[in-house]
């Protein structure tokens, strides 16, 4: 399969609504950009999401859940073929809050891929990658599993198994 | 009422199930605070819309990673004498199995308080403490 195909079938796949995962419509993520290792994924702001009432400033899940996203997206880009992914661990360092009001942008690299594990390096932002709100890097464990579909390893890939 | 009040409010009635009355992401994603054996317990209650992975099903990792950080901050609260918030400078989940779709406990202790930085390590499960679901260690600014 050329990776053009493999991108295509991937946005194919997950630009259907009913593709995405129950979490992923709940907040309202759309994938913004997918090419070969690499996704940005936004999601739009939601004052439900504050840690804090008063300040409306986004709680840090919000922008963990952003960086698991598009670093899973990163490694089915980085991949030759579907297969079911897991992540491994997540390290996120808060560079600075994020502003009320403002959508949350997560671009993902999948910068190098071994037979059972996948590493990535991510940025979450407003407007500009060069001024991150966070930084992360994360560790993906590959798990094909027999039987599946492409689309249903596809539909898979958070905290998928036992690792 | 801000935050910081509620806190020094949850302080005197020792009662920090008041905290999610500030934070509206504990509210949205169904986490409580709540005593159990003595422990300060933060839970999220299972709910469909938190799948990451319909399959399966399988809790998403981010709302895990969003109950790891906030049993955190909850016991820092608890813990802390300084007069702020806690504020996240890293953290680093480690996913150890999926998440079922049912209700998640988390317990946070603190490993280290220093005067400006503390040290934070949380476990959060399912059905047995002993089989847990994630771990999350983290360092927060108190200043």
């Amino acid at each position: 399969m050329t990776e053009q195909t493999l991108m295509e079938r991937i946005v194919k796949f997950r630009s259907k609504p009913e593709n995405q995962s129950p979490h992923a419509q709940f907040l309202g993520l759309q994938i913004v950009d997918i090419e070969p290792q690499r996704a940005v994924i936004k999601i739009p702001y939601s004052k439900d999401m504050a840690g804090n009432a008063s300040t409306g400033i986004l709680h840090g899940g919000l922008v963990t859940t952003a960086l698991d996203s598009a670093s899973g997206l990163a490694v089915f880009a980085a991949l030759d073929e579907f297969m079911t992914i897991a992540t491994l661990d997540l390290r996120i360092d808060y560079l600075k809050p994020a502003t009320p009001d403002k959508a949350i942008f997560a671009w993902a690299h999948c910068y190098k891929t071994t037979r059972n594990v996948c590493f990535v390096r991510g940025v979450a932002y407003h407007e500009d990658r060069d001024d991150p709100i966070a930084n992360c890097t994360a560790t993906f464990m590959v798990t094909a599993r027999a039987g599946a579909t492409a689309e249903d390893r596809l539909a898979g890939h958070n905290t998928e198994g036992e690792v | 009422m801000d935050l910081l009040s509620l806190v020094r409010r949850a302080k005197a009635e020792d009662d920090f199930s008041i905290l999610s009355s500030g934070i509206p992401y504990m509210n949205t994603m169904g986490i409580y605070v709540w005593e159990d054996q003595g422990q300060l317990t933060t839970t999220m209650r299972a709910d469909k819309k938190l799948t990451g992975n319909p399959r399966l099903p399988a809790l998403h990792g981010g709302t895990i990673g969003g109950l790891l950080e906030t049993a955190a901050i909850v016991q820092l609260a608890h813990d802390q004498d300084t007069e702020n918030l806690p504020k996240p400078i890293n953290v680093t989940i480690e996913y150890l199995r999926s998440g079922k779709i049912a209700d998640l406990h988390a317990r946070a202790r603190v490993t280290k308080q220093g005067r400006r930085v503390a040290n934070v390590q949380v476990i959060c499960w399912q059905s047995d403490p002993e089989k847990p679901v994630a771990a999350m260690h983290g360092h927060f600014l108190m200043t």
